[in-house]
C-alpha cells in the first residue's frame, strides 16, 4: 500500500502541491485526474521519487521513501515500474534489449534466464515476434506495450503510468487500459495512473482522485463519479456532451 | 542562470559522473560503443583534414621562404612544429568539438526530452554516470591516438605537397623534420589533447543533460555546446601553452 500524507511540493515561490493525503491499495487501479496544471505530473513524479516533498511524506508499505538509506533506495527503485507518457524506450536498443535492461542492470541471471523472462513478459503484453525490432519500427500502441513489459519485467510491487493512452486511438487505448488492469490484479500490484482520458476513468478507475490547484478536490470510484455533485468534478468530467449523456443515462437507470 | 551557476552545476555534474559504475559489464559495453561512435567514426574526417592541412602548411611555408639564405630544410622543420604544436592537438580538437560535441549534446538531449533519462532515474540508475562516464573515458583514451595519427598524416601531407609541387625536395623536408627534435613537444601536445578530450566529452554532455523543452531546445543546446567547447578549448590552449612552454 502507498500512503501519501499531507504532501507539499513547489518550485521556488510557486506551490504546486498544497497538502495531498490519500492511499493506494494493492491489486487496485487508481487514477489521478485533473486539468492541466493541477499538479498531476508533479504528484506522480513525487510518488516515484523524482521530486522530494517539501512537507509531508509518502510511505510504501510502511517505509517512508525520504528516509531510505542508499541501499534501501536502490532496493525500492527495483520495486517500481513506470510507464512514461511517450513510452521512454531507449531508441538505440531493440525491444528485447529494452525489456532486458533492468534485468541486466540489477540481477545476476544468466543470458538464457533473462531471455526467458523477457519472452514471458512480451508474451504477456501480446507482443511476440517483436524482439529484434527497434522502437522506431513500432506503432504507438506497441511501444506502450513494450514500456509496460519493461515496467513489469522485475515483478514490481508498484506500477505508475503517466498518461498511458495519450496519442493512441480509442480502440488501442482500451486494450492498454485493460492490459494494465489485468496485470494489476494478476500480480497484486499497486497501480497509479495519471490520465486525462475519461474512457479510462469509466473503464478501469477503481479509485479516482481529482486534483484541482494542487489539492485533492474529490476522491471516489468510477461509480461514485456518476453520482457526485462536486461541481469541479462535474465540470471537468462531463465537459463533453457524450459523457453528459452517459451520466444522465446512468442516473436514469439507477433511479 | 549566470555563468557562475553554470560552472557550479557543471562541477556537480562531474561529481556524479565520476562514481563507480553500477554494472561493470554494462559499462564496458557502453565504453566500446562510445569508442566506436566518438573515436573510430571520426577517423575519416581527421585523416582527410590532417593530410590536406599538412600539405597547405608546407606549401605556404615554402612560398613564404623566398630568401636563398634560408635553407629549404626549414620548411620541414616549420611544418613539423606547426602540426605537432598547434594543428593536430588544437585544430583537430576544434573539429571534433563540432562533430562529436553536437552528437553528444543531441543524443543526451533527446534522451532528456523523451524522458529516457527519467526512466533511468526511476530504475535507480545514476544516469550521469551511466551516460557520460563511458564518453569521457572513450575520448580521453582514444583521442591521443587520433591526434597522433593527425600528426603523422599532416607531416606526410606536407611531404607529398612538396614533392608534387616541386617547391622543395623530399630530402630537404625530411632533414627539416629531424632537425632540433624535442620530445617534450609531443608531451605538451598530448597533455593538451587529454584536456581537450575531457572538455569535448563533458561540456556537450552538460548541455544535453540539462536541456529543457523539445526538439528545438535540443538543436539550440547542440549549437551552444559546440560554441562553448570551442571557446574553452581556445582558452585552455592559451593557458596550457603559457604554463608548459614558457
Amino acid at each position: 500500500m502507498i500512503e501519501v500524507n499531507n504532501l507539499h511540493k513547489g518550485f521556488g515561490d510557486v506551490k504546486i502541491l498544497k497538502g495531498i493525503s490519500t492511499k493506494f491499495y494493492p491489486g487496485k487501479t487508481s487514477l489521478i485526474i485533473g486539468q492541466s496544471g493541477s499538479g498531476k505530473t508533479v504528484f506522480l513524479k513525487s510518488l516515484i521519487g523524482l521530486h522530494t516533498p517539501e512537507e509531508g511524506f509518502i510511505s510504501f508499505d510502511g517505509r517512508i521513501n525520504t528516509n531510505f538509506t542508499t541501499e534501501e533506495k536502490r532496493q525500492w527503485r527495483q520495486e517500481i515500474g513506470m510507464v512514461f507518457q511517450g513510452s521512454a524506450l531507449f531508441d538505440s536498443q531493440t525491444v528485447e534489449e529494452n525489456v532486458m535492461f533492468p534485468l541486466k542492470m540489477f540481477t545476476k541471471k544468466t543470458n538464457s534466464e533473462m531471455l526467458d523472462r523477457v519472452n514471458f513478459v512480451l508474451k504477456r503484453v501480446n507482443l511476440e515476434n517483436a524482439n529484434k525490432k527497434i522502437p522506431a519500427e513500432l506503432s504507438g500502441g506497441m511501444q506502450k506495450r513494450v514500456a509496460i513489459a519493461r515496467a513489469i519485467v522485475m515483478n514490481p510491487k508498484y506500477l505508475f503510468c503517466d498518461e498511458p493512452n495519450s496519442g493512441l486511438d480509442p480502440q488501442t487505448a482500451i486494450v492498454i487500459d485493460n492490459l494494465i488492469q489485468e496485470i494489476t490484479e494478476e500480480y497484486n500490484i499497486t497501480t497509479v495512473i495519471n490520465t486525462h482520458d475519461m474512457n479510462s476513468v469509466m473503464e478501469i478507475g477503481e479509485k479516482i482522485i481529482f486534483l484541482k490547484n494542487g489539492l485533492k478536490a474529490w476522491e471516489g470510484s468510477s461509480e461514485d463519479i456518476f453520482k457526485t455533485d462536486n461541481e469541479a468534478v462535474v465540470d471537468f468530467v462531463y465537459s463533453s456532451n457524450l459523457f453528459k449523456k452517459v451520466r444522465e443515462a446512468y442516473l436514469n437507470e439507477t433511479k | 542562470m549566470n555563468y557562475i551557476e553554470h560552472v557550479g552545476k557543471y562541477f556537480m555534474m562531474l561529481f556524479q559522473v565520476f562514481k563507480k559504475p553500477q554494472r561493470r559489464r554494462f559499462f564496458y559495453e557502453s565504453l566500446f560503443k562510445e569508442i566506436e561512435e566518438l573515436g573510430l567514426k571520426s577517423l575519416g574526417i581527421i585523416m582527410f583534414i590532417s593530410f590536406f592541412i599538412g600539405g597547405v602548411i608546407a606549401l605556404q611555408t615554402a612560398l613564404n621562404v623566398e630568401s636563398p639564405f634560408i635553407p629549404k630544410s626549414l620548411i620541414g622543420f616549420a611544418a613539423k612544429r606547426s602540426i605537432i604544436l598547434e594543428f593536430a592537438p588544437t585544430f583537430c580538437s576544434i573539429i571534433l568539438a563540432g562533430k562529436v560535441g553536437s552528437y553528444i549534446t543531441s543524443s543526451i538531449g533527446t534522451m532528456r526530452v523523451t524522458e529516457q533519462i527519467d526512466a533511468l532515474e526511476v530504475m535507480g540508475i545514476n544516469s550521469l554516470n551511466h551516460l557520460v562516464l563511458p564518453k569521457v573515458i572513450a575520448t580521453v583514451f582514444f583521442y591521443p591516438f587520433l591526434i597522433s595519427l593527425a600528426m603523422v598524416l599532416g607531416i606526410f601531407g606536407g611531404w607529398v605537397a612538396g614533392v608534387l609541387s616541386g617547391l622543395f625536395s623530399g630530402l630537404d623536408y625530411i632533414e627539416g623534420l629531424q632537425m632540433d627534435f624535442k620530445p617534450f613537444l609531443i608531451t605538451y601536445a598530448m597533455i593538451k589533447t587529454l584536456v581537450f578530450a575531457f572538455l569535448i566529452a563533458t561540456v556537450p554532455s552538460y548541455h544535453g543533460y540539462y536541456v529543457k523543452g523539445g526538439s528545438i531546445a535540443v538543436g539550440k543546446a547542440s549549437t551552444k555546446s559546440v560554441v562553448w567547447t570551442t571557446i574553452l578549448i581556445v582558452i585552455f590552449n592559451y593557458f596550457l601553452t603559457q604554463m608548459l612552454l614558457t
